[in-house]
């Protein structure tokens, strides 16, 4: 028996969600008393064994070259064998866009029952009843996993990393791979930029600021805090920032440790992308913007005011 | 070319979260049922964006849910679409769910549609099980959608930007903001759409292999706390000191 946890990663590097499955799926194989084991398909530069710190045992790697671009069929029935191979009796996933796009894959092979979204640990004490958010964030659902095996795609950002000791032994599978029906023609990735959905913290700003030109402060701002930047929905539709910035109900939703909103005035829609955020803090000029509800900090000023201010009294706490 | 464009039912975004019969119920009191808005304004108007464009296609919707899901299915034919399927049966598990789906499916059809995910039960994984079941191609999170011949071209959102792939159909795409644009539906649809074949059909004998056991809202935030402009040092001590969040 063992859980089994899919490792995710782009221009050979583990994705900082999948440190997060590792550590949750030890804890379930701790938790149940069996053996977690890592799952990395394609190829990495990372160095394998070390994820043994995330208290993993063994590490399978399916080498093969045709794995390096996601086609959720072929994923799929790899994933599926090595489950099968390692006698998984839980696979974990990230709910990012590849755990979504594979994870509904894996669990009709298994014919294992999946909960999309997890925020906690399993509670094993009578079944299996995972916790995830229902409702875009606005609530948890408590559900019972019936099927032998079981599927969990966990939300990023929602289970704390915890690195200890320890060294994987790292082993090749031989698994026949299908040759891909999907043919990648082009990616075209933002460069340098902190992708949105994995960001730490995200500074957004909303139509309070007025205009494209005065984007200035927020992302001197976002500079200085390491930061990725998101807008709401006017914001984009007006094209004052590029449409993948858009967070809400209809945008990315997002769940940093910190989300600052900067001039934008809290509608349910948007809240619905933001509110798993960690801490909130929101800057605008309205002291009756409903942001307020939803915020742990805020002040009431003039975004013009308070912003370069903020930047500035970041950089002086740093320099400390 | 023939499509079917999967509809589910959810509440409107504004409704009030409660839960009743010690929290294992959503409190349905008050509640105003709409079209999950990524199945509305993306895949079903592309649907109908592409059976405007050749008119030998046609446009199915399909949902499995109780006979109070009528009222938006006949919204979703107003604004296109050829008739629907209702599979009378209600459910939260996404294995059953897709299975019904997929039974339907199997029936010809070239493409079938899905958004991007429930705003109610946030699963964003049906379209993955009903490729799975028809083991045919998958292509989530779409931003785009071209269709020449039987090749589709398909941008997909990835971790950090996007991605464009070519796939021959039959597939299944799960489709997002950019894929098309919002309509409303027109006094005549709407009259069309009284009239158009509403089937339904009782759910094929599957497996339900999850089950919500209960509803938890959130903790109440504690309330904010406001720090004066003019001392603005002190929310970063906050954020550094007692939120640790920098
Ligand atoms: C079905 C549906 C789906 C939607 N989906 C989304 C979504 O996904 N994401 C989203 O964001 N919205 C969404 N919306 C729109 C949403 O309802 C709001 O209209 C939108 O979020 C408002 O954007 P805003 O806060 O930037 O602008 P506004 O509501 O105009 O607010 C601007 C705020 O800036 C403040 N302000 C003005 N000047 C200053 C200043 N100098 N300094 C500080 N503060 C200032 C004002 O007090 C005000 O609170 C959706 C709407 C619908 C109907
Ligand atoms: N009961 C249902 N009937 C028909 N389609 C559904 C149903 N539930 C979900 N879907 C489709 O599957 C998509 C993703 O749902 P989910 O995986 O629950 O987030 C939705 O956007 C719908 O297109």
């Amino acid at each position: 028996m063992s859980v089994l946890i899919f490792v995710d990663h782009s221009e050979g590097h583990i994705k900082k969600a999948s440190f997060e499955a590792l550590t949750y799926g030890a804890k379930i194989a701790e938790q149940t008393g069996t053996t977690a084991e890592a799952l990395v398909l394609g190829t990495v530069s990372d160095d394998l064994a070390a994820l043994g710190k995330y208290g993993v045992k063994k590490v399978h790697q399916v080498n093969n070259e045709s794995l390096n671009h996601l086609d959720a069929q072929v994923y799929a029935k790899v994933i599926a064998e090595a489950a099968t191979a390692s006698g998984a009796t839980v696979v974990v996933i990230s709910h990012t866009q590849t755990g979504k796009a594979i994870a509904g894959r894996v669990a009709v092979r298994l014919k294992a029952g999946l909960v999309a979204g997890a925020c906690a640990l399993p509670d094993t004490s009578n079944g299996f009843v995972v916790k995830k958010t229902v409702f875009s964030g606005k609530a948890f659902a408590n559900v019972s996993i019936s099927s032998p095996v079981k599927v969990i795609s966990l939300n990023p950002n929602s289970y704390t990393t915890i690195a200890g000791e320890g060294t994987a032994e790292v082993s090749q599978l031989s698994i026949a791979v299908d040759a891909p029906k999907v043919k990648v023609t082009a990616v075209n990735k933002v460069s340098g930029e902190i992708p949105l959905t994995e960001a730490e913290i995200v500074v957004s700003g909303g139509r309070g600021l007025k205009g494209p030109e005065n984007w200035g402060i927020l992302l001197d701002l976002a500079k200085e805090l390491g930061a990725a930047t998101a807008c709401s929905r006017p914001v984009g539709d007006a094209h004052w920032r590029p449409h993948h910035e858009h967070v809400g109900q209809t945008g990315v939703q997002v769940a940093p440790n910190l989300y600052i909103a900067i001039g934008i005035s809290g509608a349910i829609q948007h809240l619905a992308g933001v509110n798993r955020s960690k801490i909130i803090v929101v800057i605008n000029k309205d002291p009756e913007a409903p942001f307020f509800k939803a915020a742990d900090y805020g002040i009431v000023g003039d975004a013009f005011e308070v912003v370069p201010k903020l930047t500035e009294e970041i950089k002086k706490m740093k320099a400390k | 070319m023939k499509i079917l464009v999967c509809v589910s039912k959810t509440p409107d975004t504004t409704s009030k979260i409660a839960f009743t019969d010690g929290n294992s119920k959503f409190d349905e009191n008050g509640v105003q049922w709409i079209i999950n808005p990524y199945d509305e304004w993306y895949s079903l108007v592309r649907a109908i964006e592409l059976k405007e464009k050749d008119p030998a296609t046609t446009v199915h919707l399909v949902t499995v849910g109780g006979a109070d899901a009528e009222p938006i299915i006949r919204k979703a034919l107003a604004l296109g679409g050829d008739e629907a399927i209702r599979v009378n049966a209600d459910g939260s598990d996404s294995y059953f769910i897709a299975s019904q789906i997929a039974a339907i499916a199997k029936d010809g059809y070239d493409l079938v549609f899905t958004g991007k995910e429930t705003i109610d039960y946030n699963g964003s994984s049906i379209g993955a099980m009903v490729a799975e079941l028809l083991d045919v191609p998958y292509i989530s999170l779409a931003t785009k959608f071209e269709l020449n011949g039987t090749t589709a071209t398909v941008t997909r959102e990835i971790e950090g930007g996007e991605e464009v792939a070519e796939l021959a159909l039959p597939a299944v795409v799960s489709c997002q903001k950019g894929v098309a644009e919002q309509r409303i539906p027109n006094m005549r649809g709407i009259m069309a759409a009284r009239t158009k074949p509403l089937k339904v059909v009782e759910p094929a004998a599957t497996d339900t292999l999850t089950s919500i056991v209960s509803f938890e809202l959130p903790p109440a935030k504690a309330g904010v706390k406001l720090v004066s402009p003019d001392n603005v040092g002190e929310l970063v001590r906050l954020l550094h000191e007692e939120a640790k969040a920098i």
